[in-house]
């Protein structure tokens, strides 16, 4: 076979590589038109507002909406501060050695669980062995299990960040290690913690099959922690799988992607800040 | 003073133990549920049977095994080579700018959800499939596809990380030789980003083995050993969150255990992922 002259394979690759990137980038922007070019004639303030009739088929979608917030929030206020205690163990309290490995290491593994198994925990666990039964409680736990490696890895990255003059400085005003975490640490880390905890609620809010089992999928407002709940994206789930509404599927879409893309906006916003102060 | 100090560390500690403790305890209650049923039916029938009947006592899994193999190397075919060039692209081609707009796009496509990713693929692949290739529409192609597209922010970023840490001197020293920038690339670059590289793959088979939804509503879920791409299959998460709901005794010991298999896949590739990782940096 003739050789090709390497400045032609060069430009031939350079332009594969344009196209795959343009590919990558087509298919976000496919999904993201579709599902807003089908779902935002759906959202009114009555699909946001009003309780879903006929399982759905008729209506809106407020109860999942609630029940989307609640589980998420009750994920946050369990993984934050485990998260980030984790995290500050990890930089501020080990040195790097066998207790760090075995905790990054378990960090590592629990990222990687897939959500189903993160599900039939929950169930097994939580509704289950602790009796909470399929309700906002169980559901958020499971949840929080399963944003913990988020929040620790990005309030790690973001601690360690902060340049050791600092930590100095207030070492040589006589702070003890921990007025020097709470008071100079990590008030310098917070944009980078939040990052964390933004992505998380990201995480949670289009999270399926970790909650499906363990939240349930009551269609009732959730007035407890220890109701019944539907979540956004397992109400879009059933919606789209028994073909109930195609249009309320492409609306509860649509709100849900709404959503991610605001988070992620926000979540690159705090980081470009955060980048600009410890740099 | 001292003592509070002290009480403050432990209790960090006991906080940093709280990832590994849940671990634990996932690993714990999933096997307590799923290893009797595996034990009575015999292990050898449990994995290699190719009957799945579980209100009338049979439990084999061959067929969700063999479906999840597809479709997660289904997955990777795709997502392999476009997530190692969009990684290139980013390190080593883009434009300052254009990599500025396409790192926060690859970081969204991570951010859907993914039974939006299904629903797309019911949708639109599905009936493309359906239409111009043959069989249901609903199969092993339809879920790679859709798989391929969820798993390539993983390998993007993972690639991306070790192609940056290959030390500049390497690209210098092959440009100053009278390499193109393209042979750079092959031939120094990519191989001594190798083993990062190698890590991004293998996150990446877990994250496609490990799906549930998005391939729920793409897959077909019927039990049998898919003959071809065209063919609908189910995987072992698709066994696993189809039945939960009504499974009961037997039945739903039999769903733990699926899970148990599922469980022993993911940590096999995460100690693979977390060895390499130990020499991914090649020391400043």
């Amino acid at each position: 076979m003739k050789r090709l002259n390497p400045e032609v394979t060069q430009r031939i690759a350079t332009v594969c590589l344009w196209a795959a990137a343009g590919l990558a980038l087509s298919v976000l922007a496919y999904i993201i038109i579709l599902v807003l070019a089908k779902g935002l004639p759906v959202l009114t303030p009555h699909f946001l507002l009003a309780s879903p009739e006929r399982m759905g088929r008729a209506g809106g979608i407020f109860p999942t909406i609630v029940g989307s917030l609640a589980l998420t929030l009750v994920a946050l206020v369990v993984a934050t501060p485990l998260g980030v205690g984790t995290a500050v163990y990890l930089t501020e309290y080990t040195q790097p050695g066998r207790l760090a490995a075995v905790i990054r290491f378990g960090v590592d593994c629990l990222a990687g669980v897939p959500s189903i198994i993160f599900g039939l925990f929950g169930f097994i666990f939580f509704v289950i062995r602790l009796g909470m039964g399929w309700s906002v409680l169980s559901g958020g736990l499971t949840l929080a299990v399963m944003i913990l490696p988020t929040i620790i890895r990005t309030a790690e990255e973001a601690i360690r960040a902060v340049p050791g003059s600092y930590r100095e400085a207030s070492f040589s005003a006589g702070a003890t290690s921990w007025q020097t975490i709470t008071r100079v640490v990590l008030p310098a880390a917070l944009p980078g913690v939040v990052t964390g905890i933004v992505l998380a609620i990201g995480r949670s809010i289009g999270e399926t099959a970790a909650v499906i089992f363990t939240a349930g999928t009551a269609l009732r407002l959730p007035t407890s922690l220890f109701a019944s709940s539907r979540t956004m994206a397992v109400h879009f789930y059933i919606l789209a799988r028994e073909g109930l509404s195609m249009p309320r599927a492409y609306g509860t879409a649509a709100v849900l992607i709404i959503l991610i893309l605001l988070i992620n906006t926000a979540a690159n916003a705090l980081m470009v800040r955060f980048r600009a102060r410890t740099q | 003073m001292k003592t509070k100090e002290w009480l403050i560390e432990k209790t960090l500690l006991l906080m940093a133990l709280s990832a590994v403790a849940m671990l634990a305890l996932i690993a714990i209650f999933v096997f307590i549920e799923g290893t009797p049923i595996m034990a009575r039916e015999g292990l050898g029938h449990f994995l290699l049977g190719r009957k799945w009947a579980p209100t009338k006592g049979s439990f084999g899994i061959f067929p969700m095994i063999v479906g999840s193999v597809w479709v997660t190397i289904g997955a990777l075919v795709i997502a392999g080579p476009l997530g190692l060039a969009c990684a290139v692209f980013l390190v080593e081609i883009a434009p300052r700018k254009v990599a500025d707009i396409v790192r926060p796009a690859i970081q969204l496509l991570a951010g859907i959800p993914s039974v939006v990713y299904g629903f797309v693929g019911i949708v639109v692949l599905v009936p493309l499939i359906r239409e111009h290739l043959g069989g249901p529409g609903l199969s092993v192609l339809a879920a790679s596809i859709i798989l391929g597209v969820m798993v390539l922010p993983t390998v993007i970023s993972i690639s991306q990380d070790a192609l940056e840490a290959v030390p500049r001197t390497y690209k210098e020293g092959a440009l100053a030789l009278g390499c193109t920038h393209w042979q750079a690339i092959t031939r120094v670059i990519l191989p001594a980003a190798r083993p990062g590289i190698t890590v991004a793959i293998v996150l990446g088979l877990g994250r496609a083995i490990g799906e549930t939804m998005a391939v729920i509503m793409v897959v077909g879920n019927a039990v049998k050993v898919p003959a071809g791409l065209l063919d609908p299959a189910r995987t072992l998460t698709s066994n696993i969150a189809l039945e939960m709901a009504y499974a009961g005794g037997d039945h739903r010991e039999a769903l733990f255990a699926t899970g148990v298999v599922l469980f022993m896949f993911i940590m096999l590739l995460n100690s693979l992922a977390a060895l390499r990782f130990g020499r991914r940096r090649p020391s400043p």
